[in-house]
């Protein structure tokens, strides 16, 4: 069968096996906040939570700033860092609009325009 | 021999849930999806499947990076979902179907399907609310369950191609399956959407509805695109078409659609529900 062509897409980061390497320890901590024992645990003392994963500068800079770019960037995967931004009672739509630099609303109709 | 009555495919987005807790199926934003769904408990009524092979995807709440298998199928005689983080309140327990697990294990590690099985699995949204959405009532889902789980978190992720042929795969094995049984198979997920990126929002609704049309018309279609062609046209999430296709591809021959259902956006995504019946 063919090689098929490798495509690179805008504004989009797979989470392949250099960001799954990268950002282990910064997911293994994301992925602990399914237990709300663990979100309290963060809330109560965020920078002895993060201790106890080892994260990298980059990953703990990246948690200090809540920015989901910054995030990806230190090898988050969107799945996990949901549930980071759970913590804080942010949605999908609502990292959507940090990510694209626009306000909630304005995001909300960039969606319903999808539809157009 | 046991019997695939039908397939259905639906988003699963973890805002539904956030609906159906707060009673807001009618509301203007909500109705056109739900509505979707009082056509489909009828058929459910009359065809009356014993069991359902779910295909779906995890997104962290049973499997994290330290082992992510490719294909996994539960084995387990009940099902638990959990907290995911959010506080989407949680669905009780699902029964499993423990001889159909171990069959369809068996066949499709013969047909070289090497697979993960579990038996023990906690199974997220994607998984519970299409359940939910099929079998609305209070209490435990009425039928039992066989979880399919195919990784859409990190790259490789198997190809269009390979999940279609694990569709054929469980379907030959339901086919296969000395029982009286009556089989519905969910696939779950989808439609176009991304969450991650500065191209978050990101959806494409002539590539859905293509798609959509596809499933009946010329189910391969999709096969022709690699993972990250299929990512470029419906976004990082899309992808979870996988689980469309492979549920698709249970039903060998011609299908007509009862159901086709298009509507966007929920949360960030574009949805689509489909009831597919096979063409005796």
């Amino acid at each position: 069968m063919a090689e098929q062509q490798r495509v690179s897409i805008p504004g989009t980061t797979l989470f392949d096996d250099i960001q799954a390497q990268k950002g282990y320890a910064l997911n293994k901590m994301c992925f602990s906040f399914n237990d709300k024992t663990n979100r309290d645990a963060f809330k109560a003392d965020e920078a002895a939570y993060c201790a106890r994963f080892g994260l990298t500068a980059p990953q703990l800079a990246a948690v200090q700033s809540r920015n989901v770019l910054q995030l990806l960037a230190a090898g988050g995967n969107v799945y996990y860092l949901a549930k980071f931004a759970g913590i804080f009672d942010l949605d999908v739509q609502d990292i959507g609009a940090q990510q694209t630099g626009m306000s909630k609303d304005e995001f909300k109709q960039k969606l319903l325009n999808a539809g157009q | 021999m046991a019997k695939i009555v039908g397939s259905i495919v639906t988003s699963h987005v973890p805002a539904i849930g956030r609906a159906i807790a707060g009673n807001l199926q009618k509301e203007p934003y909500w109705k056109p999806f739900f509505d979707a769904f009082p056509p489909i408990h009828r058929w459910l009524d009359e065809v009356k499947p014993d069991v359902a092979v779910v295909v779906y995807n995890d997104h962290g709440l049973n499997f994290f990076l330290d082992k992510m298998p490719t294909f996994s199928v539960g084995a387990a005689p009940e099902y638990h979902n959990a907290d995911e983080g959010w506080g989407i309140p949680t669905l009780p327990p699902f029964s499993g179907d423990t001889e159909l697990s171990w069959h369809l294990i068996k066949q499709l590690v013969n047909k070289e399907f090497d697979l993960t099985t579990c038996q023990e699995m906690l199974v997220d949204h994607a998984f519970t609310l299409p359940l939910k959405l099929l079998w609305p009532d209070d209490g435990p889902c009425p039928i039992k369950v066989v979880p399919v789980c195919i990784n859409t978190v990190q790259f490789p992720i198997p190809s269009a191609s390979r999940c279609y042929k694990l569709g054929e795969a469980i379907g030959e094995a339901i086919n296969a399956w000395d029982s009286d049984a009556r089989v519905v198979v969910i696939g779950t997920g989808g439609l176009s959407h991304q969450l991650d990126g500065e191209r978050a929002g990101f959806i494409n609704k002539p590539f859905d509805l293509q798609f959509m049309q596809s499933l009946v018309d010329n189910p391969r279609w999709a096969t022709q695109y690699s993972v990250e062609q299929l990512v470029e046209h419906t976004g990082s999430q899309g992808i979870e078409l996988l689980m469309w296709l492979a549920a698709r591809a249970t039903i060998k021959g011609d299908v007509r659609a009862l159901q086709n259902t298009y509507h966007l956006p929920i949360s960030n995504t574009a949805a689509g529900v489909m009831l597919l019946e096979p063409v005796a």
